[in-house]
């Protein structure tokens, strides 16, 4: 009944807005504005046709193998690099201001830079996501790891514990909940920077083939790759909350706790 | 076991010089349960940490069993006054007390043989897969003495490890670390400012005076070793002692190494 309940409550606002568009754009005679109605007949023709040769599986593996390659190398490579200069002041003095400078820097930029000496490849279009991703977690990395409780440190020291499992068991786990909270701010700049990237030099991928339609101006199956997208970031973004929540259990559970006593 | 040699700490920043621990002198002999009161700003937290190996005194030595401390020292547990804050909340119980006991490499049927024994000891092997945040304040508390008996340790540091909890957890908490002590010949400096307590739990009781610090008095607590929380307070023995030990601490308050060598 409770789960039923909150099924209705998450679907209730996008049911609305999609009855609202195509009860709007019912009789639209407009070219760039086509019926929701026209849209959704373009679509199984545009994106499912050809099973395994589909649009759906070549573009949407290809973007989906960029983002997941630039997502996971960045954040292993960020959370390495963020607990080190976490760890140490002296690093942390160093590299603060500049990582600052870096992050300000908005990631689409990096796109002509980078396809001058990557190419217009995958290892392109990899290097934008993974450089996109790579300051948000970093920086929540580094937070994390700073305000791991000095208790817990002292801890850790009198019991005589190896810098290994020191961070193993007790710096990482403690960071985690910002750890994540940089992935999830990642994950959101990476799926913008995979279309982006696409949309700048590509000969397949999500980002290229909405490009494509738009410059031939099939418009309905533009429209549709455009719905495309937002599926797959809610997608994205469902697969992250059933990680994050199963990484966090022990923090929402310590939270609730604290909440009610 | 534990021998604080001539201990001084001075904290000194560019223009400051501020003396903490002047000439603090004293040892705990192996198997005894010492404890440390003095008045608030005597520099016990101070004094615990070089003792503990997680600050380096100015001059002065500490030995643990007969090796002198520099770093955490092996053969020591420390319990801290925040319970909430030195249990790891992401690992259950069982795993928290498992913990140093892998840096031992101690084989993991021992490990766990161990951590049933010592769960048990503090009364709370139904709790072995329950997460810290789930316990109350005591129970969390009982969780921290399990992991530093697990442990083995030659020397236990308790740091005001009561001062958060209520007055009836208070009670049974004390009982269980005399019956600890008792059961298992730990050698225990217990760091307390409730005199009470000191005078309850103690074989000997260390005074500290006000900064800078010196060892101010050293009391014996001559009451009976078998201890209950009615008949031991109620002995006239224990509120002379504890009449004593409260004039001490008056007159700690105003005294300092200033003080008293001059």
């Amino acid at each position: 009944m409770k789960a039923a309940q909150s099924i209705l409550h998450t679907l209730a606002l996008p049911v609305v807005l999609v009855a609202t568009w195509w009860v709007v754009s019912f009789d639209s005679t407009n070219v760039y504005f086509p019926s929701l109605q026209r849209i959704l007949q373009a679509f199984p023709a545009t994106w499912l046709d050809g099973g395994m040769e589909s649009r759906l599986v070549v573009d949407g593996f290809a973007s989906v193998w960029r983002l997941l390659v630039g997502f996971v190398v960045a954040t292993v490579i960020a959370v390495a690099l963020g607990t080190l200069i976490g760890l140490l002041p002296r690093v942390r003095a160093y590299c603060e201001p500049t990582l600052e400078l870096f992050r300000a820097i908005p990631g689409p930029v990096l796109v002509p830079i980078i396809g001058l000496f990557a190419g217009i490849g995958d290892t392109m279009k990899i290097i934008v996501v993974l450089l996109g991703c790579l300051w948000p977690i970093l920086l929540n990395t580094v937070e994390g790891v700073r305000a791991v409780d000095s208790v817990m440190i002292d801890t850790a020291k009198s019991y005589r514990l190896s810098p290994r499992r020191r961070i193993v068991k007790l710096i990482l786990p403690a960071a985690s909940p910002q750890i994540l909270a940089g992935m999830r701010q990642g994950l959101s700049v990476g799926i913008i920077l995979m279309v982006i990237s696409e949309m700048f030099a590509a000969t397949n991928g999500l980002g290229f083939t909405v490009v494509q339609f738009q410059r031939n101006f099939a418009l309905p199956e533009m429209w549709t790759g455009i719905i495309v997208l937002g599926l797959l970031g809610l997608v994205a973004s469902v697969f992250f909350q059933i990680f994050e929540s199963r990484s966090l259990r022990w923090y929402t559970g310590m939270r609730r706790a604290a909440r009610d006593a | 076991m534990l021998e604080v040699t001539h201990l001084q700490k001075l904290y000194r920043t560019a223009e400051t010089s501020f003396e903490a621990l002047r000439d603090v002198h004293f040892t705990v002999a192996p198997g005894e349960f010492v404890c440390l009161v003095g008045p608030s700003g005597s520099g016990k937290t101070t004094l615990l940490k070089c003792m503990a190996g997680l600050m380096k005194p100015t001059s002065g030595t500490v030995r643990v069993a007969d090796k002198a401390v520099a770093g955490p020292p092996e053969g020591l547990a420390l319990v801290f006054q925040e319970y909430g804050r030195s249990l790891f909340p992401w690992l259950r119980i069982a795993e928290n007390v498992e913990l140093p006991l892998k840096e031992l490499k101690i084989p993991g049927k021992e490990r766990g043989a161990r951590v049933a024994e010592a769960l048990a000891h503090v009364g709370l092997e139904n709790s072995a897969r329950s997460y810290p945040w789930q316990l109350s304040g005591g129970m969390q508390q009982r969780v921290a003495i399990a992991r530093a008996i697990a442990y083995r340790p030659d020397v236990l540091l308790m740091d005001e490890p009561f001062a958060a909890v209520d007055a009836q957890t208070r009670a049974d908490l004390e009982d269980l670390v005399r019956e600890i002590w008792r059961d298992l010949k730990i050698t225990t400096l217990f760091v307390t400012h409730d005199i009470d307590e000191a005078v309850y739990l103690a074989e000997r009781v260390i005074v500290l005076s006000s900064t800078p610090t010196i060892v101010q008095r050293e009391m014996i607590i001559d009451l009976p070793s078998e201890r209950d929380q009615l008949s031991t307070r109620a002995l006239p023995r224990f509120s002379e002692l504890r009449h004593d030990l409260y004039a001490e601490i008056q007159k700690a308050k105003t005294h300092s190494a200033l003080t008293l060598t001059a």
